[in-house]
């Protein structure tokens, strides 16, 4: 058997070894491809059902997309096979058809005629649109190399077009997914552990004794799988400890909450690394075994007692204690879990660094109920040519910096963009596929000076977005019921994957991304990188490379391999050799030392709000992803605009009202575009106030997301950036209410 | 046979997933529901209590719509289930005042429309389609007169309790405490 760092190994360059399926393939009443039928016994009506994985959301779960007598797709189910959903499909999911229905769609490929940011476009033919931008990238490539084109990308599509870019030649490509989410955790837990969390979250849930939850609001973001193991882990008693200055769902689901004070968690992570070493809570012999540093780490938080970090978050030393004893008696399974979007005050890598000690304290790190090995499916590439390789980067623009950060900074590229004439990288073009980036980015100030510096722009989505006012060119892609896509490999605790087959055909004029890629590659003399006839012949190449077949994949829509490396939980004695310069869990990290940053996280104190503001803390509902869904039917029927949590002592200084409408201040004079309703409720601590992100769009076009609620990332203009990796921290912004109306005002 | 459903309200997150899968099971149009999602807040920070549950028909023994109706269109079928007949009914809205749940809606095509326990799935041997979707697992569907359908067994082992027990109507929507 094979080792977890040859697996790390081929993860890192993407492509290599084979894992064949070894389950035999039961094609039980399945015979047609794509369809399987399920009859009612008396009018015999058919349900063709389609395989297909989510695009809602990034945890891309597997279902059936249903078709009724008349053709038309009706439901989303989810598939019972997929360890990313067990049949059950989200809110999101379910109401996945409302991307395909919405009237809002973008229908035409639009060429702009009036000025950036307004919706001023004519249509055009694929044909014009695909030629113009093909001219553009072909002037730019010429005129200053093929670096100077970045390419944002969210969501499966993008793939498609990243090979296009690198065959091209440009190394630009980038994900909001790093910078503005998870990246300090990543590059926390692989100095730490010499691996990523990865997605979906490496947490063993459903086995745990003990889960921690530091601000991470589970419930309320829908990262399906892990809801589902959150409850089973409550209906085997596990003990939930939630970590919050807002009572979260997961609070209410938890045995102990403790009210934090806003921007003090590492005091809290501190203090129960002091309590776990001082009162020999933690595991001896797999922290002699496997840890590096101990000794360094015990003298570092000798002072920071539950009385000291009292004085900074407010939870009183016992609980602290307590809190750390039941961490203690659950070990090793127990979960201090790393969280997903962790980019919060600019010192979150080291956060990030505090949760992962911890748990290698509590040595959950490989064991059953707490982090177990993840493993993928190495899907070869169809065969292409080598890409060319690139003479410049965006982190030209960042000298000596950002040295242990493996992927592009979406702000990085910002940078890039601003024309500077001591930097070798000004990015001239830039390719949006799928993200919003004006509601993305935090500082909407500096993106909009970062696109208005642009020579070329181009929007690909299946949404008028805020951020398609900015593009010259805007295409209209179809909507993941429409389309196939690459097989999902993503990592879990049996190797897998999923096929996206198209239910329908695509609405409008609009088209997959798989097809605008290669148009694009025909047009820019990259033919050889796009080899394959049809789709579908590329896919069944792949799928035959790994013991499947495309035909098979249609029938079954998700395939369970073998575990090709080593096993589920490997850290019970063996000898291992971790992926860090000491080959051990680094409780002082070397690497990050050797940049000539703390080893040892220390507690920061972050600014606290000016007297008459509030925090702004901000996160999801259930029912919505990021701004993405607020235009969806059936998801607007769920929650139409969002509200601004206020404590009632808050309330009532400032004479609001349950449901009255107010306008958001920031510290920097920032007013929101829209009212927000106010919600007046215990939920909140009265140092800061709550909002869902994703709502307040400026899209006239989205007829139901309009002006609905307010933006929470209009108001995040003060960016705390994280000097490890560039994460833009956003929780340091403070708001103050208006009660009537600005722009009245202004006017009278 | 009895057909009941028990919700636990120390998992349910209130995500509303319930609800859209019986908008596209059902086809109910968008802007109605059949089953919505309550939020109950208590207490004063930090000492709060928060309770999530997923409501609908409670399909009561004692029916107050049934009764109710001049029509005879709203009526109970095998297993106790609640149902409206499109076709009978008049869209008087009779049903809609005495329910003590706010269960039902006029359906825009003229009549009343409310939860049906998917009865259509429930007919094939399958759940109710919010049951089968939820991501908590938090609901429980089945007969109550067999002691080893997934709501007996629930019951039987957890504290409950159900709506506006004082309108006497016996609802058969038990949220487990």
């Amino acid at each position: 058997m094979r080792t977890r760092r040859d697996f790390l190994k081929i993860s890192a360059v993407g492509t290599g070894g084979v894992a064949l399926g070894l389950s035999t393939v039961k094609l039980a009443n399945a015979s047609t491809p794509g369809g399987i039928f399920s009859k009612k016994s008396k009018k015999q009506v058919v349900h063709e059902r389609f395989p297909t994985y989510c695009e809602v959301c990034f945890w891309k779960c597997a279902g059936w997309t249903y078709k009724d007598e008349n053709d038309k797709i009706f439901k989303i189910v989810g598939n019972e096979d997929d360890p990313h959903c067990n049949g059950r499909l989200c809110p999101r999911g379910t109401g996945g058809i409302g991307m395909y229905t919405d009237e809002d769609r973008l229908k035409k490929p639009l060429i702009r005629t009036g000025e950036p940011g307004n919706q001023s476009f004519r249509e055009a033919s694929w044909e014009e649109a695909l030629d113009l931008i093909a001219e553009n990238l072909t002037r730019i490539k010429k005129e200053h190399g093929p670096e100077c084109v970045a390419l944002f990308s969210h969501g499966t599509g993008g793939k498609m077009l990243a090979h296009l870019l690198k065959a091209y030649g440009s190394p630009n490509i980038t994900a909001p997914s790093f910078a503005q989410c998870r990246g300090p955790r990543e590059v926390a837990f692989t100095a730490t552990f010499g691996e990523e969390v990865m997605s979906p979250e490496r947490t063993d849930i459903r086995d745990t004794k003990c889960l921690v939850l530091i601000g991470s609001h589970i419930g309320e973001n829908m990262h399906n799988g892990q809801i589902q193991e959150m409850s089973e882990a409550i209906d085997k008693g596990a003990t939930i400890i939630t970590v919050d200055p807002r009572f979260s769902t997961a609070a209410s689901h938890s045995k102990f909450w403790l009210p934090i004070k806003p921007a003090t968690d590492m005091a809290l992570l501190m203090a129960w690394i002091h309590v776990i070493i001082k009162e020999e809570l933690y595991d001896k012999e797999y922290i002699q075994k496997y840890a590096y540093g101990f000794d360094q780490l015990k003298a570092h938080v000798k002072d920071m007692t539950p009385e000291w970090a009292y004085g900074i978050t407010t939870i009183e030393p016992e609980v602290i204690r307590k809190t750390a004893r039941e961490m203690g008696a659950a070990s090793p399974a127990v979960i201090v879990h790393p969280g997903r979007h962790v980019t919060w005050y600019g010192d979150d890598t080291q956060r990030s660094r505090a949760i992962a000690i911890l748990n290698a304290l509590l040595g959950s790190w490989g064991r059953r109920g707490g982090f177990f090995n993840p493993e993928a499916v190495h899907l070869p590439k169809y065969p292409s040519p080598e890409y060319p390789k690139p003479q410049k980067s965006w982190k030209d623009a960042f000298p000596g910096q950002y040295n242990l950060v493996n992927e592009v900074l979406t702000t990085g590229i910002c940078d890039a963009t601003i024309p500077n004439p001591d930097l070798g990288c000004n990015l001239k073009a830039w390719i949006i596929y799928g993200t919003n980036l004006l509601a993305t980015l935090p500082n909407q100030k500096k993106t909009i000076e970062s696109i208005n510096s642009l020579e070329f722009m181009v929007v690909i989505d299946t949404m008028p977005m805020d951020i398609t006012g900015y593009a010259d060119v805007v295409l209209p892609e179809c909507t993941y019921l429409e389309r196939y896509d690459g097989i999902r490999t993503s990592p879990h605790r049996e190797p897998n994957i999923a096929l996206r087959m198209p239910a329908a055909e695509p609405k409008y004029d609009s088209k997959p991304n798989y097809w605008i890629a290669k148009e694009l590659g025909k047009r820019l003399g990259l033919e050889e990188y796009f080899k394959w006839n049809t789709f579908e012949e590329k896919l069944d190449w792949q799928l035959k490379k790994v013991g499947s077949s495309l035909e098979e994949m249609k029938v079954l829509g998700v395939k369970k391999m073998s575990r090709e490396y080593d096993d589920l939980y490997s850290l019970n004695g063996e000898d291992y050799e971790f992926n860090t310069n000491t080959g051990k869990i680094e409780l002082y990290s070397t690497e990050l030392a050797n940049e000539g940053f703390d080893p040892i996280p220390k507690y920061t104190h972050h600014p606290e709000p000016p007297q008459g503001y509030y925090r702004l803390n901000y996160g999801r509902a259930p029912m919505h992803t990021f701004s993405r869904t607020a235009n969806n039917p059936n998801l607007t029927a769920l929650k139409k605009e969002n509200s601004v949590w206020v404590n009632p002592r808050v309330a009532k200084i400032w004479d609001l009202e349950n449901g009255q409408y107010v306008w958001l201040k920031n510290q920097d004079g920032v007013v929101s575009s829209f009212p927000i309703k106010v919600r007046v409720t215990e939920r909140i601590r009265w140092d800061s106030v709550y909002m869902v992100h994703g709502f307040g769009h400026l899209e006239k076009r989205l007829s139901r997301a309009y002006g609905k609620g307010a933006s929470d990332s209009e108001l995040v203009t003060h960016v705390m950036t994280d000097p490890i990796m560039g994460g833009t921290g956003m929780r340091g912004n403070f708001v103050t209410f208006i009660i009537n109306d600005p722009k009245k005002e202004v006017a009278s | 046979m009895r057909y009941a459903m028990a919700i636990d309200t120390k998992k349910c997150v209130g995500c509303g997933d319930c609800v859209v899968a019986c908008q596209t099971e059902n086809n109910v149009p968008i802007g109605y529901c059949r089953d919505w999602v309550v939020e109950n807040v208590a207490g004063t920070y930090p000492q709060i209590e928060l309770e999530i549950r997923s409501e609908r028909c409670n399909h009561c023994e004692n029916a107050p719509c049934v009764r109710c109706c001049p029509t005879g269109a709203s009526y109970i079928v095998e297993g106790g289930v609640v149902l409206v007949e499109p076709n009978k009914c008049i869209g008087c809205g009779a049903c809609i005042e005495s329910c003590p749940y706010d269960a039902r809606y006029s359906h825009p095509d003229g009549y009343v429309d409310k939860c049906t326990f998917c009865f259509h799935r429930v007919q094939k041997g399958q759940d109710p389609a919010c049951v089968s979707v939820c991501p908590t697992n938090c609901m429980y569907f089945g007969d109550l007169d067999n002691p080893n359908s997934d709501v007996s067994k629930v019951l039987a082992t957890r504290k409950f309790k159900v709506l506006a027990p004082e309108a006497g109507t016996n609802p058969k929507i038990y949220y487990l405490i």
